[in-house]
Formats: structure tokens, sequence, C-alpha cells
């Protein structure tokens, strides 16, 4: 064999053992990328900022990535681009995948802040909570539906399956389309906490993951209830979505109410942080609980919490 | 001339086989240990499942119910039943039509014809998935609906995978019917057999494997579709009563709760996961048989 052929041969040799190690690296990183439904890239995510956190004095700079709960998302996502505007080195990621998403990633230290849209549990004591907006949960049926009305018992007994028919309540001769949410939700806890149900009591026609796979649902179904985030419906409401919300309590699901404490179904919508904090996530937070950002909450339907 | 291009030159035949034989080798090396890893990830996320909870539980377990605390309950036989219901019924839904257009492109249509009727396959099968599901959810729902509530069901979810494993098997079925040798049919033509008798006897029965391959091929493709049958499907764990009932899918399943999941329940969805795996696995052995033989 001539010396070249030998000299490539084992380059060729030398490339597969350097896929292989590249490979068994990578077996060594758990749940990233594989298990998020959104995707997040590696390595530069991990503690962002603390590799070059600014000194006091110098301009901010440096990359936060923001995880977790789908309905803060789009509200950190408008306010992320406001405070990039501001601060040029500064680059914040945003990224979807649910309260306790964000919450285990701000425990591991994949996010810098975490996005939550419930109480903290007891078990997620170590972390601090910084609550930026108030949201309210509401039911949803059809535009078309005569029931105008609720009381928490007809909400329950709907939920147990106990009323079938719309005709019990007032309403035309349909039967009750019952829409729970999937396991783990934020909103499903939410509503479970404030009409004292438990999960697996509820007799649901059809499950849903998302507030707008919620919407849609409704909106394709003269006979169905729903519950999901005030913010969204009153957006599709104006939007013409064939969708009405039922008032609680007789209290009619409005940003007033909600901002009032009028509205019995409320939840706070949380930013998540673990231990002590770098100047960007300082900052940032700081930027989301001040005046600069209300008209941002305002537009997304949440409501400002009283400072 | 540069010493590069004077170099190459100078290589022997042998040396360029080499060098192309070592270069692929590791791109299949890499291309194969990627498969094999996620595998080992998703076992070994699965692992503090099976070990705590155990695979009995996993199949005898009447419901899916993994946040209940003390009472929580694994059952994945639900939402296995609900997986193979959907997919063979768009398997049966989709498998008459898709093979009649490949008859159609094959037999019947003109040239111009059938180039376009072709193109209009493989544009349905480039449509993503998601809005399939869409259209599913305010088109199809609501007629459903009104047939019999609650509209989204086993008979929305079979309609929808349908119509998007159609593609796959017009076009695997078209490429069998082409593979059919021409002096087969010539001999049909020579011993006095019409069209339909030529293809009836002859074409369909020699390709048969391969459309067979085909359908196994969009079964892969409908079990493991999830975006729109999270959308249609109801996703209530049940196994379906009727066709009419809402039924949840392991896939819709995974993507309905892996965001919130955490410890136990997260560890119980990967389990679900490889049972998919596993089942495509023998769907694909099963497709691989035939393909070969196929061949010969």
């Amino acid at each position: 064999m001539s010396p070249l052929s030998k000299h490539l041969r084992r380059i060729s040799t030398l490339a597969v053992v350097a896929f292989c190690g590249l490979l068994a690296g990578c077996e060594g990183l758990p749940a990233i990328g594989v298990t998020s439904s959104e995707g997040r890239d590696s390595s530069s995510d991990l503690m962002p900022g603390t590799s070059n956190a600014p000194k006091p004095l110098s301009p901010l700079s440096g990359k936060l990535t923001i995880t977790g709960s789908s309905t803060v998302a789009p509200l950190a996502a408008e306010m992320a681009t406001r405070f990039e505007q501001r601060h040029r080195d500064v680059r914040i990621d945003v990224q979807t995948g649910g309260s306790s998403r964000g919450i285990i990633d701000v425990q591991s230290g994949l996010a810098g802040i975490g996005m939550a849209s419930r109480q903290l549990s007891p078990f997620e004591a170590g972390l601090t909570a910084h609550r930026i907006a108030v949201d309210g949960v509401c039911l949803i049926v059809h535009k078309t539906n005569p029931v105008m009305t609720l009381t928490d018992e007809q909400v329950v007994a709907i939920y147990r399956g106990q009323v079938s028919n719309w005709s019990e309540l007032g309403g035309a001769d349909l039967p009750v389309v019952v829409v729970n949410k999937a396991a783990g939700r934020a909103t499903l806890e939410v509503f479970l906490n404030h009409f004292g149900l438990d999960n697996a009591e509820i007799k649901a026609d059809i499950i849903v993951g998302e507030n707008q796979q919620g919407i849609k649902t409704v909106a394709g179904n003269p006979s169905a209830i729903a519950y999901v985030s005030i913010g969204t419906v009153s957006a599709e409401v104006e939007r013409g979505t064939a969708i009405r919300s039922v008032p609680a309590g007789n209290v009619a699901p409005t940003s007033e109410n909600v901002a009032s404490g009028l509205y019995p179904i409320t939840r706070p919508l949380l930013f998540v942080t673990n231990g002590e904090l770098n100047d960007l996530q300082t900052a940032f937070i700081e930027f989301a609980q001040s005046p600069d950002v209300t008209d941002l909450i305002e537009a997304q339907y949440f409501v400002p919490p009283n400072r | 001339m540069s010493p590069i291009s004077l170099r190459l030159s100078i290589l022997s035949r042998r040396t360029v086989d080499l060098i192309a034989g070592r270069w692929f080798c590791a791109t299949a090396v890499l291309a194969a240990s990627i498969v094999l890893l996620i595998l080992v990830f998703v076992v070994r996320e699965a692992s503090s499942a099976l070990s705590d909870i155990g695979v009995v539980r996993f199949l005898t377990d009447d419901t899916w119910r993994p946040t209940a605390g003390a009472k929580a309950s694994y059952g994945i036989i639900p939402m296995l039943a609900g997986s193979l219901f959907v997919t063979s019924g768009a398997v049966i839904v989709a498998g008459v039509p898709g093979v009649l257009s490949a008859l159609l492109i094959r037999f019947y249509a003109p040239p111009f014809l059938a180039t376009i009727h072709r193109r209009v396959i493989e544009l349905l099968a480039g449509v993503p998935s998601v809005v399939f599901g869409f259209w599913g959810l305010v088109v199809l729902v609501p007629i459903i609906n009104r047939l019999h509530p609650p509209g989204q069901s086993l008979l929305a979810g079979i309609l929808i995978l349908s119509l998007m494993i159609l593609p796959t098997i017009a076009l695997t079925a078209e490429a069998a019917l082409r593979g059919v040798p021409a002096s087969y049919s010539s001999a049909a033509a020579a011993l006095g057999m019409g069209r339909w008798a030529t293809i009836w006897n002859v074409s369909l029965p020699v390709a048969r494997r391969g459309i067979l391959a085909g359908f196994l091929l969009a079964a892969t493709r409908a079990i493991g579709e999830t975006m729109a049958v999270v959308m249609v499907c109801g996703n209530i764990v049940q196994v379906p009563d009727s066709l009419f009932a809402p039924v949840r899918t392991v896939t819709a399943n995974i993507a309905m709760e892996m965001g919130d999941a955490q410890a136990e329940h997260r560890s119980a969805l990967f389990l679900t996961g490889l049972a998919l795996m596993v089942l495509v696995a023998l769907f694909l052995i099963a497709a691989g048989g035939p393909r070969r033989s196929e061949v010969s």
C-alpha cells in the first residue's frame, strides 16, 4: 500500500472515531432539544449572561433565555423586543412550553427567567416569583347559545356530567359538549381550584391543549362549553370569533373586574428566578414591572398588578 | 497545474474508491448512531417509569391519569387502541382511492392529465400536517358535530389522516405498477385480454407486494402523526365505542402533556413513546419483507 493511501486511511479512521466521540458527548447532555416541543439550542443557553456579566457601570449586554407558560410568552416577547431596542447589546430569547417547563428550566439553569401563569407550589419554594400581570380564567360558550349566566353549582354539575342537555339550563335542546384542558395545564389548575373539582371526576367530551384550540373548538360547536384565559377571549371576541364569555358569580370577565379583584377566577402571571440575579436579569424584571410596559400588558388584555 | 489537482490526478482509482468508501462509511455510521442514540436516550428516560411503575401497570391500568398522586394510573392500552384504530381506519379509507388514482395515472388518463394528477397528489403530500389539522378543526369537525356531537372524534381523525396518507399510497402503488415488466402486458394483449382484465389479472397481482408495502409505509406515517390528530380527535382517553367517540392517540398524549410533565409523569410519557417506536419498528419489519422480494 502506498504511503499516501495509508495516510488517508488513518485520517478516515480518525474521522469515524471523532464522529463517535462527538455523539457520545451529546448523549451526556440530558433533555436538551430532544424533549422540548419548541426546540431550543443548547450550549450557549446554559446560565445566560453569567459568563459575560457586565461591570456595574458598563451598558447592559449578553443573552437572556426565558422559557415557560404559553400564556405569558407573547407578553414577554413584546417586553423583550422593547427592552432590546433600548439595550442594543442584549439578546432575549422567549420560548414556550408550559409553566412547569419554565420552572424546571430555571431550576436547572437552562433559562435565566421562567414564566409561570399560576402560583408557585410549595415544592417550588426555593424560587423567587415576580408578578408582572394578572389574568382571569373564564367560561366560554358559542355565540348563539342562549344561556347567559351560569352559577358555580351549574358549572360544577356540567363538568361532573350531571347536566347533559342545555335545555336543563334554559337553553336549546342540544347535548352539552364539555371541553376540558390537558393534565398539567395552568388554566386547568386555576379552574379546578376555584370550583373545588377533582380532574378525575370531570366527564369531558373533548380535551384540548392550548387556549386557541379551546376557542376554535367552541367557535365550531354551538353546544360546547370551555374555559380559557380572559386575555385571549377578549381578543377573539373583538375579532368576531363566534364565542361569548359567561360571567362568574354575576361578575363579568373584564379587565376592570380582574384589576379591582371583583372577578373571582384569577391567576398571577409570574417571572420566576432562582438565586442571585445578574444585572441583566435584574434590569429586565424591573423593566417588566415598570409603567413602561403597561400598554403592552393591556394590549394582551391582561391586567397590570397594583403596585 | 496546481499541486492539488496534480496530486489528485496521480491517485490510483483504488485510492479514490478507498476515500469514497471510508467517507460514506463514516456518514452511514453517523446516521445510524443518531437513531441508536435516540433509542438509548428514550430507554434511559423511560427507565425510571419501567422500574418504579412497571410494565404490568401500563398494560393493566384502565385509564391514564398520571398526575393524580396516590391514585395515579398509567394505562396505555386505550391510547394504543386509539392509535391503531385511527391508523387502520385511515389506511382502509385511503387505500381504495390511492390505488385507483395510481391505476388512473398508469392506464387510463391521457399523458397530460396523468402528469397533472401526479403533481396534485405530490402537492397533497407536501401540505403541512398542522394545516390539515386546522382545516379539520374549523371545517370537518363542525360538519361531523351536526351528524353526531361532539364532532371531534375517531371519524374526524380517520378522515384527516386518510387525506394525509393518500399520496404515499398512490405514489408507491404507481411505482409498483410501473415496475411490472412491459412484456407481461404485451403477453396479455397477445392473448386478447382487455385493459381492465389485464389490470385485474396481471398488473395488480404482480404489483401486489409493492402496493402492500406502500400501505404499511402509509400506516407508519399515520401512527406517528401528531399535530393534526391533536386538533381533531378530541383527546379523551378511552377505547372508542363508535366512530363518533373521541379518542386520544399515543402521539397526541405525548404532545399535550410533555410540556408540563415532571418526574414520574415525564418518564411515563417516554415509555409510551418507546411503546410507539416498537410498534413502528414492527410495521417497518413487515413492510421491509415484501419490498425486498419485489425487486427480484
